[in-house]
């Protein structure tokens, strides 16, 4: 699955540093929120609205999940950007939109592929998830998520270990608090593991850089934001399949 | 066990708890928001959150930089003023005019020489040495602009000092400014387009505002204003003080008496970046999804919206309390509040007011609320504890982290966390005591004229029309919800079209647009508004300073604390003019030499702090510019420098560039202040223009999209005005254009009973008449008058034996009744005396009768016949509800008392009893009357069969099936008879269409059979209140009665087989069909699905406010109409509830289903046709001309794809070919 190999989720391997191009192009990125958002809901009407086939539904599931994974990579893209975690080459990277396109891309992707195979290995277990299915759960999960990402851009912590571990135990504690299945906990490691061997090779290779690696070449709590991901496109994914079957 | 006792403990003591709030509901609330207003208190102390700069101003005098270390000694001083500033910033502001004004300058004059002389005053300024300080020693040395600024790298500093003026735009080169051919053009080719103008290079360059600086074609005043602004590193009182001195002996300024005293120091505080916002409203965006998907769970309650508004209050409110009282506590928040307040909102959640408002409304309606609510919070006290305590062990948790951010979040939840217990405990349960409370109430209210208008005498057919069902502001609103789309067929075009409909998404994305926009304007625009406000403000400031006494006196002091400075023997009040200085001499003559048009320089207290004018972005951006930041730190700006320079008109001429003197006034129109003025215009025009064209952009969008209303939603039209063409929202148009109902008029009073059995129909009115009517062509067959009398000489035509002649007529007189209709004086017309119209039918003579007759195979022996004993036939005058009123009546206008009813001994029809109850198989009508007595008639010839009057008890329900009728009495009995017919002939004719399977064929009785009608069974006691509802299908009997119960019987052996209890409410609705479904409706608004083999509960849905008040089922869907004036269409497997219609107020409840997709409604004088599959309108028919006031209140379906209803004292007769095709 090489898709799912070009999994960085949190954005956390985001491009550029701030210039005066900024401004405008946030005005487009907030806009194409809006607008994704717009679209996300008209999607979810959508799935109310029609009765087809299965495929035309995991395609549609597959569109709103790389959707929200491109609304948040770009969201969350800020977050770090604005403390400089991660740097970009200037000259490589000139602004934001123009060269990073690619970051989007790779977690909208990696969004529609961890989040149908959340509902898909569900399936396959023979044990659906029942547990707080609801979309107000699923708000909630998506809010801490973002919150985990805020911690781990703005607070300032004593040292990397102890920033580590608080996050490592926020994580666990939104896939319990959410999810409860040992399948989404397996398929959250898995993402982790693997999303954090790309982000390494993309490092050793120079695409990019983190302003301070203390785990070999990138930051030590980038697993366990990979892990809240995978748990919250999980969450997402499962909730989109869960409507479509009692259509 | 411990356990156990805990939870029995806790279990209890939210029981009591739970009565307590709703027996107390205002006290507590009261207490609550006391609660809530006093945590909240202490939140008045913290600083407002703004970004608008903070101002402080020191004296010159002592000012001395502030230490670091003590923040607390002056209470005045504010917490930002520690540590030097970013810098100090010294204005210069230059004032100069060419005077006197000489009518042979030209415009470019005014500003050209003044503008000129910036040099000259830069080059005193940055040669100004005080011992041995130069400016270049103590200035705000600047390296390079940022890369994304390489345009303005001619103009902007860069590499020494920070040092800007209007020389800047010629590199501050005298040579180049003498060789610029255009001055304004210079100026302006920086300005950036459009509506940009937080701080224009012209702004920081000038350091006035553009309008102040004269610097236009157009300048009255022809005094041109600006200012070097020069940005000093470190204070040097005394090098600073020497250099106002020199300039202002250089450059006096007479009648300048700007205050010097006192500098200003400016905070800044952190500006929201955008890359900041997104992720902070992306936050926000999440969080009320949140919220939104939360309180959409909450259902079953009065008002959604108040529950959810109560909710939301609880979250917000227990958030403030816990910042409150942290900060009442010595704590004081340092991380961002908006930042951090949506996690708090996710971390305490909705989630425990949800499960109350479940639990709660999940207990039985029957209760008293107090218990409701006590037993509702009961039941979930184990849960909501676990939750508590669970997430209070995770957040202190949390708090052992010791990160100091974490750990003040963790203690913000934490107090959250319990606020938020205590407001669930206290608020949110006494708001939900008092809407449950309401709802009961508003239930109540709703009930209690429904029984109290329903009197005994009359229970037949429940109808509780007295109670005026609450209006609803938009007719036809239709909730289509997803399910309903399950078994759609639609082109994907006209599936779009719906969706845009469904939500609304044309609206809603202009609304999102405009909001944008509206948002990029005020962002991106404060020139306008803020500055506006700024100079309001900025214009009352120094009236309010000016009262201050202190300040007054220090100016003289001014030159006496700089006693060092060489220069200060001249001090600045009254200078003595100096020889170098040419043009002071003009100063004298100015006002007289030429007096109109003399520029005058005055110097006023506006010009003391004319930075405020500017926009407050002024200085970060300047600084911004350097990548020096100002947000969080401070600039302190200095007493500004008046100079003031007078040039002769002379100098002004020398300067002249050749080219000036081409710029003749008239050509050169654009000034600065008008180009401004004119982009703004031009911004205005375009965007007007803009608009209109959206707007009508849309508008054709909408024209073509939605040629039609979208199914009704939002247009609020009633039914569709007669001569519309009928289509519906997708541009389907039946094919037929009208509909035209058949109007069966001859009744004279409101029709009270109708029944049908495919061929033909019976009618019976308050005046006790029945009339059988051919269901096909809408001839009236027979009449079974009101009384017994044989219609004698009144009309001949009555006495003709032929049927031809009756007949003819009857269609000689067809136009009569027509007419009479008119007339106000109808009821003259009869009495006792035999009513002629009733047998005219308008659409009698447009059909040959003998081809009408023998199709419908009619025994025409029948007919001759009944023109006999068509008189002779019991008449009733039915009235139940007011029978005194019209036995008053009929007496009155009983004008012919020579004509005393006769009462043939054969037809001794019980007229003075009313029909209550109908059935009509075969040609045998049957009539219960209120008197307990059952009859029947043939309903060809008009004479009774048979009677039965071993029942004293009214009759309320009557049901005729195959050869058995079962009756239904008032005191709740129900009786079973077996109708025998005995044939001298042996022949048995079978009626009816074969193909039919709904119904059985009905025997035709000839008229020689004796008819008997034997009571078999009689069950005494079937329910313990009134049977309301009577329906026979399948074998079966089913009853509803007051008594809340539903009871089958099985119609052979009248054995009772089941007694359904489910319903807390009468029944007021029953549908039986031939495929065993059985549906029943209640008072309760409750529709219950059953099965009729096992007698078990198949589904129970809540479906209505109020009485269901009629049932109808299809294959696939139940329909039910409700006094609430909703037509709810549901799922007849799952009792999912598919959409909803609502209707008119006050039209009728009749339903009817002609097809699997045709539904059927009687309304205000009309009837409409929906369909099913998508709740649309399809057609509505309006009955008669007088289209208010009367409702249809039955609707008969027929077999034919016809539908009969009642409309007044008419039937109506509607048939729907045309649809039928359609869908079949």
């Amino acid at each position: 699955m090489p898709r799912l190999e070009e999994h960085c989720w949190s954005c956390s391997c985001s491009p550029s540093v701030k210039t005066q191009e900024l401004s405008s192009a946030s005005w487009i990125v907030c806009k194409t929120g809006e607008m994704m958002s717009i679209i996300t809901s008209v999607l979810r009407h959508a799935y109310g609205s029609m009765h087809s086939l299965q495929s035309a539904n995991l395609m549609r599931r597959g569109l709103v999940l790389f959707i929200v994974g491109v609304v948040l990579a770009l969201v969350l893209n800020l977050l770090q950007i604005q403390r400089n975690v991660t740097l970009f080459p200037e000259e490589v990277l000139d602004t934001l939109f123009s060269s990073a396109w690619w970051i989007p891309l790779c977690c909208g992707t990696a969004a529609a592929v961890v989040g149908l195979l959340y509902p898909c290995l569900d399936h396959h277990l023979g044990e659906p998830h029942k547990f707080k299915r609801e979309w107000a759960s699923v708000m909630r999960c998506i809010a801490v998520f973002v919150g985990i990402n805020h911690a781990s851009a703005k607070l300032d912590f004593a040292n990397n270990v102890q920033l580590s571990l608080t996050l490592a135990a926020l994580s666990l504690g939104l896939w319990w608090t959410f999810d409860r299945s040992r399948s989404g906990f397996g398929l959250g490691l898995t993402t982790a593991f693997l999303a954090t061997l790309i982000a390494q090779l993309l490092v050793y290779n120079g695409i990019y850089q983190y302003t301070s690696p203390d785990f070999l070449y990138v930051r030590s709590w980038l697993p366990c934001i990979f892990f809240s991901g995978g748990v919250t496109v999980g969450n997402i994914g499962r909730q989109l399949a869960m409507k479509c079957v009692e259509k | 066990m411990p356990l156990k006792r805990l939870r029995q403990n806790i279990s209890a003591a939210f029981y009591r708890h739970g009565l307590l709030c709703a027996s107390y509901p205002v006290p507590i609330i009261l207490f609550t928001s006391a609660s809530i207003l006093t945590c909240c208190y202490p939140l008045l102390k913290l600083p407002l959150p703004g970004t608008g700069p903070v101002e402080f101003t020191t004296g010159v005098r002592d000012y001395s930089i502030p230490s670091h270390e003590s923040p607390g000694d002056l209470s005045e001083r504010p917490d930002w003023y520690q540590g030097p500033p970013v810098a100090y910033i010294q204005q210069v502001l230059v004032k100069a005019a060419v005077s006197p004004w000489d009518n042979s300058l030209v415009p470019v004059d005014v500003f050209r020489s003044p503008l000129g002389r910036v040099f000259s005053v830069l080059e005193e300024i940055r040669n100004h040495v005080y011992t041995d300080r130069s400016l270049e020693a103590l200035c705000l040395q600047v390296t390079d602009l940022l890369p994304g600024l390489r345009r303005m790298q001619a103009v902007l500093p860069e590499h020494g000092c920070l040092l800007v003026s209007p020389g800047n735009y010629w590199q501050n080169r005298r040579d180049l400014f003498d060789a610029d051919p255009d001055l304004l053009k210079t100026v302006h080719q920086h300005e950036p387009k459009g509506l940009h103008t937080s701080a224009t290079l012209k702004d920081l360059l000038f350091g006035v505002p553009g309008k102040q600086t004269g610097v236009s074609l157009y300048n009255k005043k022809r005094v041109v204003t600006y200012t070097i602004t020069i940005a000093l590193s470190s204070y040097d009182a005394r090098f600073v003080a020497s250099l106002r001195a020199r300039l202002k002996q250089l450059h006096p300024s007479a009648n300048c008496t700007l205050r010097e005293d006192h500098m200003v120091h400016v905070h800044f505080k952190e500006e929201i970046g955008i890359a900041e916002l997104i992720p902070l409203v992306t936050t926000y965006i999440i969080l009320f999804a949140y919220i939104y998907f939360s309180t959409r769970k909450i259902d079953m309650v009065k008002s959604k919206w108040g529950l959810a508004l109560a909710a939301v209050v609880t979250v917000l409110s227990s958030l403030l309390m816990s910042v409150g009282l942290c900060t009442l506590f010595g704590l004081t928040p340092t991380l961002n509040g908006g930042e951090i307040f949506p996690y708090l909102v996710v971390v305490i959640g909705l989630e425990n007011v949800l499960v109350l408002t479940k639990s709660v409304v999940s207990t039985p309606v029957d209760l008293e609320v107090k218990l409701r609510i006590a037993q509702g919070l009961s039941n979930e006290s184990w849960s909501i504890m676990k939750n508590m305590a669970t997430e209070l062990c995770i957040i202190l948790i949390g708090y052992f982290t010791f990160v100091p951010a974490i750990q003040e979040f963790c203690l913000f939840a934490v107090v959250g966390l319990v606020s938020d217990f205590f407001l669930q405990m206290f608020f949110f349960t006494t708001v939900l005591s008092i809407d449950i409370r309401r709802m009961e109430l508003a239930d109540l209210n709703r009930r209690l004229p429904a029984e109290a208008g329903m009197p005994p005498p009359k229970p037949g057919p429940l109808r509780p029309r007295e109670t005026p069902p609450p209006p609803r502001p938009s007719p036809h609103t239709i909730t289509l919800q997803a399910p309903a789309f399950r078994n759609l067929r639609l082109p994907k075009r006209l599936r779009v079209v719906y969706f845009l409909a469904r939500t609304r998404l044309a609206q809603r994305i202009i609304m999102v647009g405009t909001v944008i926009w509206i948002g990029i304007l005020v962002y991106t625009d404060p020139a306008g508004l803020r500055t506006l406000l700024a100079a309001q403000v900025s214009e009352q400031s120094p009236l309010g300073e000016a009262g201050l006494p202190p300040h007054l006196g220090v100016a003289p002091v001014f030159p006496g604390r700089d006693p060092t400075s060489t220069l200060s023997v001249l001090p600045a009040p009254e200078p003595t003019p100096l020889p170098e200085n040419q043009s002071q001499g003009h100063r004298a003559a100015r006002p007289e030499v030429v007096p109109v048009s003399s520029p005058q320089i005055t110097w006023g207290p506006e010009d003391e702090e004319l930075w405020r004018r500017l926009s407050f972005r002024h200085w970060p951006a300047l600084f911004s510019y350097y990548n020096i930041t100002l947000a969080k730190r401070y600039i302190s700006i200095l007493p500004v420098i008046p100079v003031t320079l007078h040039l002769s008109p002379q100098e002004a001429i020398d300067t002249r560039h050749p080219q000036d003197t081409h710029h003749a006034p008239p050509p050169s129109i654009k000034t600065s202040d008008l180009q401004a003025d004119l982009t703004l215009y031009k911004v205005a025009a375009l965007g007007l223009f803009a608009g209109v064209v959206l707007v009508l952009l849309l508008f054709c969008l909408y024209r073509v999209l939605c040629p039609r209303n979208y199914g009704q939603n939002g247009v609020p039209h009633g039914r569709r005005r007669r001569g519309d063409l009928p289509c519906d929202e997708y541009g389907y148009s039946p094919p037929i254009s009208e509909i035209s109902p058949l109007l069966l008029r001859g009744h004279s009073m409101d029709i009270e009973c109708l029944a049908s059995d495919g061929m033909l129909l019976a009618s019976c009115c308050l005046a006790r008449q029945i009339r059988v009517w051919d269901a096909q062509t809408g001839d009236c067959l027979t009449v079974i008058p009101n009384n017994g009398l044989r219609r004698s000489s009144s009309s001949g035509c009555w006495e003709h034996r032929d049927g031809w002649d009756h007949i003819g007529a009857c269609e000689a007189e067809n136009i009569f009744p027509i007419r009479r209709r008119t007339t106000p004086a109808r009821p003259a017309l009869f009495g006792d005396q035999p009513d002629l119209t009733p047998l005219i039918d308008t659409n009698f003579g447009s059909l040959p009768p003998s081809q009408t007759l023998s199709s419908s195979g009619f025994d025409f022996g029948g007919l001759v016949e009944k023109a006999y004993q068509e008189h002779e036939t019991s008449p009733t005058l039915a009235f139940p509800p007011s029978p005194p009123a019209s036995q008053q009546r009929r007496r009155s206008l009983g004008d012919q008392p020579v004509l005393p009813p006769e009462l043939p001994p054969q037809n001794n029809g019980d007229w003075d009893s009313s029909v209550w109850a109908m059935e009509l198989r075969g040609n045998l009508i049957a009539t219960g009357r209120s008197s307990g007595k059952l009859e029947l008639w043939d309903a060809v010839e008009g004479s009774l069969r048979c009677s039965n009057e071993d029942g004293v008890s009214g009759i309320t329900a009557l049901a005729f099936l195959n050869n058995r009728i079962v009756a239904a009495r008032l005191n709740g009995s129900l009786d079973f008879f077996t109708v025998e017919i005995t044939k001298p002939l042996g022949l048995l004719q079978y009626r009816g269409p074969p193909g039919r399977g709904s119904l059985p064929p009905s025997p035709c009785y000839s008229s020689e059979d004796v008819i008997s009608c034997q009571l078999t069974r009689s069950v005494q006691c079937a329910h313990q209140k009134q049977i309301t509802v009577l329906k026979a299908a399948a074998g079966r009997v089913v009853t509803g009665s007051q008594d809340h119960t539903v009871r089958v019987y099985r119609l052979e052996d009248s054995c009772c087989l089941f007694t359904l209890q489910g319903h807390s409410g009468g029944i007021t609705a029953i549908y039986i069909d031939q495929t065993m479904v059985l549906a029943s409706g209640g008072q309760d608004g409750t529709i219950c699905v059953w099965d009729v083999l096992t007698g078990s509960r198949v589904s129970h849905v809540y479906g209505h406010r109020g009485d269901v008040t009629s049932l109808v089922c299809t294959t696939s869907c139940i329909i039910s109409s409700g006094l609430d004036d909703l037509i709810c269409i549901w799922d007849r497997s799952t009792g999912i509830k598919l959409y909803s219609i609502q209707q008119e107020v006050g039209c009728g409840a009749s339903l009817g289903v002609i097809s699997e997709s045709l539904l059927v409604t009687g309304g205000q004088g009309c009837v409409s046709f929906w369909d099913l599959n998508y709740g649309d309108l399809l057609q509505t028919v309006y009955l008669g001309q007088s289209s208010e006031g009367q409702s249809v209140r039955q609707l008969l379906v027929l077999d034919n794809a016809a539908i009969v209803c009642d409309f007044g004292n008419e039937l109506s007769l509607v048939y729907v070919p045309s649809v039928l095709e359609k869908l079949d």
